[in-house]
């Protein structure tokens, strides 16, 4: 077992070793399932550092899900190499379970046990006493306020208390990293804000999350670093103002008009002073401009001369959506 | 330098416990896990376990020799007591049978199924076979525990006269018990991992229904050699390959005096059953959790 051995060495200075900060990396990581020929993940590098949260960001069916399945022993690559928590995953699968945590995207809890029940077994599971278990239990359903429905049984609760839950049951054996796939898809907003405070919670206290999301509001708010994914690939890997900053604009106009908008697209991209693109997205017209103020005029009377009546005119600052479309070409939500 | 390392040096990283001590406190705690559900529902267990030997004993031995309807070839109470004799083996073979599906397939179907409720433990610290592994194990218990409480009722229950004629062989009888047991627990494991979640309630016409009529519960597979086209006793080959009919016949030899299935028959196909039912289980337990 050099896994266990290697750990009662004096352990050395991590700032020394820049790659001891990696708790998951990935190497030409790759998924095909032969069911359909669909090539889910390709050639996925990525690193993720102690104490991040790291967000992947896509549209479904962009391989995030995937990834992670791989990353957490459940789906099996089927060529590439990933180290989850010092752990080669292929490997050694049984190990890599002692140091992930995961929630997954539906509603796994036990439905045979009780809330806190669910706790107590997942405790036992990984090897603890059982006052060990029970101690952990009781504690989590504090930290989660849960105690209340302790008894109750996983049916009975509502969906941001299971979704609590089941956060609560993959950190109890204290894993290295705790990964959530799509951890507010389906929860009501007042749930996301809850289930957003447990997470910055989390992070403050050192833990490693990788989580997944299509919500861009999510990745921009609680994630560290993100990686945008379509198509079973990375397009971009950089802090969400990073990427934001990348676009390299300070203001993008959305514009709606009727006629032949890639015409008029162009005009703009011309007689705009400041305009660093100009596209079509779908029914709307994206004008990214840097540097330049009182833009608004310029694009109703130009487009007015030219014989466009425009219907919506909104100007923001770039978002993570604005980075997915410059990536791909196509909105984020489906 | 390498990039990829695969052993732990970071001082965060968490601390290992070796993997076959990992994998044995896990392998308990599922145990423990199943064993808690079992005790949550004891009551409809041993209700489930009860209703299908009560039936059978009731209709053939008190109900039957009351109206004078005639079993048992030879007439009269002998003849009844002699179907007795036949029927308590077939009711302790078939409701560990039941018990072995019940309990293992049923619930997989659930948990394979839109839930994946299976995801927890599959993410316990063991192979993922262990799992699978520790669900045939539970379903054995679960069988020993419906054995124990069906023979006393089998073994009780028949109107005056009739007499069910059992001479106990306690070495068949506690070697053949367990056997049995793990074997339609592994066949559980083998239906519920093979048969779609949404198909699993046809399991139970096309297949525990085949296997209860041809499995030798209400007849000796020895008489079946009377059953003949043009010389061959076609129907005692057939049932060969119903594994129940190992099961009855074994505790036939177990509790009876009557003629069986050769002993050295039973043993090696109970056997051989055993370890194809787990292999093709184990296999099937692991395309359902892992893709």
């Amino acid at each position: 077992m050099p896994d266990t051995t290697s750990t009662k060495k004096p352990a050395p200075n991590v700032s020394e070793h820049p790659m001891m900060d990696e708790v998951i990396r990935c190497e030409k990581l790759t998924k095909l399932y032969p069911a359909g020929n669909i090539l889910a993940v390709d050639q996925l590098n990525m690193t993720v550092h102690h104490g991040e949260i790291f967000g992947l960001l896509g549209p479904n069916g962009a391989g995030k899900t995937t990834t992670v399945g791989m990353l957490t022993t459940l789906v099996v690559p089927t060529s590439g190499k990933a180290i989850v928590g010092g752990i080669d995953v292929v490997a050694h699968p049984s190990l890599v379970k002692q140091v992930i945590g995961v929630v997954s995207q539906t509603n796994n809890l036990d439905r045979s046990l009780t809330v806190w029940e669910n706790l107590y077994y997942h405790g036992l599971f990984f090897g603890m006493k059982s006052r060990e278990a029970r101690a952990a239990a009781d504690k989590l359903l504090v930290e989660f306020r849960l105690t209340e429905r302790a008894k109750a049984e996983v049916m009975a609760i509502s969906g941001g208390m299971a979704k609590r839950l089941q956060v609560a049951r993959a950190l109890l054996h204290s894993p290295s990293v705790l990964f959530l796939d799509e951890p507010t898809a389906g929860l009501d907003p007042q749930s996301r804000l809850a289930l957003w405070e447990i997470l910055r919670k989390l992070h403050a206290e050192g833990q490693t999350i990788l989580l997944t999301t299509h919500y861009m509001e999510e990745a921009d708010s609680i994630c560290d670093r993100l990686a945008i994914m379509d198509h079973g690939h990375i397009l971009a890997v950089n802090t969400p103002k990073g990427l934001k900053e990348s676009v390299g604009a300070d203001s993008i106009v959305t514009i709606s008009a009727a006629g032949n908008l890639d015409a008029l697209a162009a005009l703009l991209k011309e007689k705009i002073e400041g305009a660093t693109k100009s596209q079509r997205v779908d029914n709307v017209i994206q004008l990214h401009i840097k540097g330049a103020s009182g833009v608004l005029p310029k694009v109703v009377s130009i487009a007015e001369q030219a014989g466009f009546n425009i219907t919506d005119l909104s100007v923001a600052e770039p978002t993570l959506e604005t980075v997915f479309i410059n990536l791909t070409g196509k909105e984020l939500r489906d | 330098m390498n990039m990829i390392t695969d052993t732990q040096t970071a001082e965060h990283f968490k601390k290992l416990r070796p993997a076959m001590a990992a994998s044995r406190a896990a392998f308990g705690a599922l145990l423990l896990r199943d064993l808690t559900v079992l005790r949550k529902s004891l009551g409809i267990f041993i209700a489930r376990t009860l209703v299908q030997p009560f039936l059978l004993v009731f209709v053939f031995l008190y109900v039957f020799p009351q109206i004078g309807q005639g079993i048992g070839g030879g007439g009269g109470a002998n003849g009844e007591s002699s179907f007795a004799t036949v029927l308590v083996a077939g009711v302790v073979a078939l409701s560990i049978m039941f018990q072995g599906i019940q309990a293992v397939a049923l619930p997989l179907a659930n948990e394979f199924g839109y839930t994946k409720e299976i995801e927890d433990r599959v993410l316990a610290p063991l192979p993922v076979s262990m799992v699978a592994i520790g669900k045939v194990a539970a379903g054995a218990i679960q069988g020993l525990i419906a054995a124990l409480i069906v023979f006393p009722i089998a073994a009780v229950i028949h109107a005056k006269g009739v007499h069910p004629n059992l001479t106990v062989n306690w070495v068949i009888l506690l070697t053949l018990i367990p056997l049995t047991c793990v074997m339609t627990s592994a066949l559980g494991l083998f239906l519920g991992t093979r048969i779609a979640p949404r198909n699993i309630g046809l399991m139970f016409g096309f297949i525990v229904l085949p296997i209860t009529f041809l499995g030798g519960t209400y007849y000796p597979w020895t008489a079946l050699a009377a059953v003949k086209i043009g010389g061959f006793s076609w129907l005692q080959a057939l049932v060969c390959i119903n594994p129940l009919i190992y099961v009855t016949e074994g505790f036939r030899a177990a509790l009876t005096t009557a003629p069986h299935m050769q002993l050295y028959v039973i043993y090696p196909v109970l056997v051989g059953l055993c370890a194809l039912f787990l292999w093709v289980g184990i296999k099937g337990f692991y395309n359902r959790v892992l893709s």
